[in-house]
Formats: C-alpha cells, sequence, structure tokens
C-alpha cells in the first residue's frame, strides 16, 4: 500500500483554504492573459473554453477522491467539498463569460442556444442540477437532509457525464484531448458500480490475513 | 459564357497595397542585408509581383499576424496555434501539382511555372464553419486559368483536390490519434471551379505564402466555409462524379459537398447567423457580425445555385 506523510491535524483547515486559492489561480491567471493578449486572437472564446475545461477538471478531481481512498488508503475526504465547489465556481465563471463577453447579453441568442443546440441545452441543466448540490454543500445541510444528501449528491454524476458530453459536442472532431477526457469521466462513474465488490474483496483479504496471523 | 462581370474599380482605390508594398521593400533590404529577423514560418517568405486584381473588399484587413498565427491545418494539429507553431520543418519547395483525370492534357506542373500565372491581389473574407472570420489578402490567380491549360473534356463535370501526406514534416498526420483520414480531400463542381472568384493562392499580404497557411499553393473559395479551401495541394482531377470530401466523410451531417456560407442554415450544432471577426473588438469589445449569405459574394454566385434547395445541399 502507498503510503505518504498524513499532513498533522493542526494544518488541515488551513490546507482547504489553500486549496481554495490554488483553485482558483487558473481563472486569475487566464483572465490576466485573455486581457493582456496573451490568448491570442479569439480571447473570448479561448477563456471561455479554458474556464470550461477547469471545471471539468475539478469535477474529475471530485470524483477521483474516493476511489483514492478505497483503492490507495489516502484519505483526501476533507478536500472533496472544495473541489467540488470549485468546480461549480469555474462552471459558473464559463456561463457568466458565454453570456456576457461572448454573446454580449443578447439573452434571446442564450435562449435560442438552450433550445435549439443540444450541447447548451445539456451545459445549462449541468449548471442548473449543480446548484443544489452547492447549496448544500456545508455541514449543517448535511446533518439537517441526513441520508437525503447521499442521494442529492449522487447527481455529480450525472452532472460529470452530461459536462463531457458537453464538452465534446462542442469541438469540431473528438480528438486525444477529448477522448481522455471521455475516459477518465468515464472510468470514474463506472468504478461506483464496481466498488462494492472491490470494498468486499479487500474486506476479505484483510479478514483473511488477520485469521491467519 | 458566364454572366458576370467583375465590378470596374480603379487601381488608386487599393490602398493597402501600397502599405504592403513599402513593407516589402522593407523585407527585401533586410534580408539583402542578411538579417534573420522573421520567425520560422515565415523564413522563406518571399516576395511576390503582382497586379491588383478586380476584387476589392471595403473591411478592414485582418491583421498578418492574425491570418498567419490563427487558422486550421489539422495536418499540423487540431489547435488554433498549431499550424505556425509546428509546420517549421514544412518544406514547400521543391512542389509539383499533378492535375489528371478527364482531361486533354494531363500534366505535372512545377511550382516555378505556377508562379508565373498571373498573380492578383484578391482580398476576400474568410468565413470559417465554427464562426470565425477574417478578410485576407491574398495573391493568386484563376483556377480556371490553369483548367485551360490541361483542355477539360466535356465529360468532366465536378474537380477534386488533395493535400499532401508527409508525417515526417506535419505531425498532424503521424502518431496513433489522428484527427482525420489523410490525405485531405476536397472538391468543386466545375462550374464553382471555373468561377472567376474561385483562385489558387500561392501568397498572402505580398509574400509566398507560410506554411502554415497551405504553402506553398492552395484553393481560395470565398463563398464557402473555410474547409472547402484545402490547402499544399499536390494533386487536381476532372472527375464525372461528386468527389469524396474529407470533412463530409467524416460527419455527412454536419458538413456537406457544397457547404456554401449561409446564415439562414444552421450548423446541427451552432448557429451560422453571427461571425466573430478575428484581430478586431479584442476581450471586452464587440466583435460580432452578422454573417452574409455566400458570405457577402451573392451578387456573384447565387446563380450558380439556382433552383437548388440550399437547405438540403448544405
Amino acid at each position: 500500500m502507498v503510503s505518504i506523510p498524513a499532513l498533522p491535524r493542526r494544518y488541515h483547515k488551513a490546507s482547504i483554504w489553500a486549496l481554495y486559492v490554488i483553485g482558483l489561480c487558473p481563472a486569475v491567471w487566464d483572465f490576466y492573459l485573455a486581457y493582456s493578449g496573451a490568448l491570442g486572437f479569439n480571447p473570448v472564446k479561448e477563456f471561455e473554453h479554458l474556464l470550461g475545461t477547469w471545471a471539468l477538471r475539478f469535477i474529475i478531481a471530485t470524483l477521483a477522491i474516493t476511489p483514492i481512498r478505497d483503492l490507495f488508503g489516502i484519505n483526501w475526504m476533507r478536500y472533496r467539498r472544495a473541489l467540488g465547489l470549485i468546480a461549480f465556481y469555474y462552471v459558473l465563471m464559463h456561463v457568466a463569460v458565454y453570456v456576457s463577453l461572448d454573446l454580449r447579453f443578447d439573452f434571446g441568442a442564450v435562449w435560442s442556444d438552450i433550445v435549439k443546440r443540444w450541447y447548451i441545452t445539456i451545459g445549462m441543466a449541468c449548471l442548473l442540477l449543480l446548484i443544489p448540490l452547492a447549496v448544500t454543500s456545508n455541514n449543517w445541510s448535511i446533518r439537517k437532509l441526513s441520508g437525503a444528501w447521499n442521494k442529492l449528491h449522487k447527481l455529480i454524476y450525472l452532472i460529470a457525464i452530461g459536462g463531457v458530453i458537453h464538452y465534446i459536442l462542442s469541438v469540431k472532431s473528438v480528438t486525444l484531448v477529448p477522448s481522455t477526457y471521455i475516459a477518465l469521466i468515464v472510468l470514474l462513474v463506472a468504478y461506483r458500480a464496481v466498488r462494492r465488490p472491490i470494498l468486499d474483496w479487500k474486506r476479505g483479504k484483510t479478514k483473511m490475513a488477520q485469521a491467519t496471523r | 459564357m458566364p454572366a458576370y462581370r467583375p465590378p470596374r474599380i480603379s487601381a488608386s482605390e487599393i490602398t493597402p497595397r501600397e502599405i504592403y508594398m513599402s513593407r516589402r521593400h522593407f523585407m527585401g533590404a533586410a534580408a539583402a542585408a542578411g538579417l534573420a529577423m522573421t520567425g520560422v514560418g515565415e523564413a522563406f517568405a518571399a516576395p511576390l509581383t503582382t497586379t491588383p486584381g478586380a476584387y476589392k473588399l471595403d473591411e478592414k484587413l485582418t491583421p498578418k499576424e492574425a491570418v498567419t498565427t490563427y487558422n486550421n491545418f489539422y495536418e499540423f494539429g487540431v489547435n488554433k496555434e498549431d499550424p505556425a507553431a509546428n509546420s517549421g520543418d514544412f518544406k514547400p519547395t521543391p512542389w509539383s501539382v499533378k492535375i489528371d483525370g478527364m482531361v486533354g492534357k494531363p500534366t505535372e506542373i512545377g511550382l516555378e511555372d505556377l508562379l508565373k500565372m498571373p498573380l492578383e491581389d484578391r482580398t476576400y473574407r474568410m468565413r470559417c464553419v465554427e464562426g470565425w472570420s477574417m478578410a485576407i489578402p491574398w495573391v493568386g490567380f484563376s483556377l480556371s486559368a490553369l483548367l485551360d491549360k490541361v483542355e477539360p473534356l466535356g465529360s468532366a463535370k465536378y474537380v477534386s483536390f488533395e493535400t499532401v501526406v508527409r508525417p515526417e514534416e506535419m505531425p498532424g498526420q503521424k502518431g496513433f490519434f489522428q484527427a482525420l483520414p489523410w490525405p485531405y480531400i476536397e472538391g468543386l463542381r466545375l462550374d464553382e471551379a471555373r468561377h472567376p472568384l474561385t483562385i489558387l493562392a500561392v501568397g498572402l499580404y505580398g509574400e509566398t505564402l507560410p506554411n502554415a497557411n497551405g504553402a506553398p499553393i492552395r484553393l481560395v473559395v470565398p463563398w464557402k466555409y473555410g474547409f472547402k479551401s484545402i490547402k499544399s495541394i499536390v494533386r487536381i482531377s476532372l472527375v464525372d462524379k461528386q468527389p469524396q470530401t474529407t470533412w463530409k466523410n467524416s460527419n455527412a451531417r454536419e458538413y456537406g459537398f457544397y457547404s456554401n456560407v449561409n446564415p439562414a442554415v444552421d450548423h446541427p450544432r451552432w448557429s451560422q447567423a453571427t461571425e466573430q471577426r478575428i484581430g478586431e473588438g479584442g476581450f471586452f469589445g464587440s466583435n460580432r457580425r452578422p454573417t452574409l449569405p455566400f458570405n457577402g459574394y451573392a451578387e456573384q454566385v447565387a446563380s450558380l445555385y439556382n433552383g437548388m434547395d440550399l437547405k438540403a445541399n448544405y
């Protein structure tokens, strides 16, 4: 089993805040690049796409927390909420840039995109589904909703799949990079289906090891 | 007889040319002084002698740097900056174009001879199917003039084009994950190919084409989406059946044979009603403009499609 030095408990809280700061750095940096003309000749599209890609990356990171704990014994569960919320903030920024800088607040165009373009329809649906998850991402909601909270937050699997479909439908051809995102998300969502048997098998192995000791 | 007469304009109206003429003198002087001051892609750029063409565009030209560093050329990679970044090893000379099929005089014509064709300045709009556009001062000659030389047979109805395949020089053509099947192929109906607007371009902004833009010779069909204007051409064939084309083969529902610019016919996944003019507006300025039927060349080309359902023949 992999072992990495455990972070002392007193730094846990600070490390979570550091994650928020680090996680939002790409947005600031990309904004600076776009503003200063370093993103080439179509800065709005480029910036919009970078924000969307970061949202996908943080969704992938959020989904990776459980398998990393199950399979490698590394418990990063304390970072999962921050990762999920950062993903949500990127989705919000992505949509804000699309509505403001790209479509110039032409809400007619936004609406016709939503009803006519499948990838926008799916993208907007994902945004709507993310809102209840973001709103309930706090200890109070977890206590209040108890079992229902777990059920509600399973929506992230649907959102992840919707997000990657939104992404691949927006590119002209599915090349190496989009395929990598598809593969990662499919893998991480599919893992949930085989998680129980894997955990049972691992538990069985530990018991056996204890029994033969 | 084509019922089309090019608009008459005086040479003095073509001011941009003077600007780049002076730049050309500067380039020549720089080259003479042995100054290697340009980037890799431009290292072989040579000035071309041209005459003003019959087509003028009352629009601001897209800056040269935008034209040469923001484009699609999947043979060099799928991102907009890839063609400029990855085309340094491409060798556009020596070069020849094979012209065959239903012609009286099949031939293989060298680049030297292609450059002897009457070269004209042609500033055209370029509309990409992805929703962005440019105004580009091409240097080229009428495709029809070249076709005359090979004497197409009466049976020829279409013209097909083929891009070079050189995996060693074109990184997008090697590796286990390639965006498209090679060679890239395109096609036009013979009357489209014969239209006076259709040119084979050998340069832009008064100099030979950068590798990223399809050196040494490419097609420019300004009323069609950019992907129809095939780059780095090695073969032109006259045929009697509608030729296969790369993007149609890859996704026939989204990309048709005609691919005329048409704001009324949306791409299945996005609107074609507006376009983003590259190099204008910046990050906060508005740079969307309405897309024009046939990319603004309806007056010249709409008659080619009389009686055709443009929604069905997208």
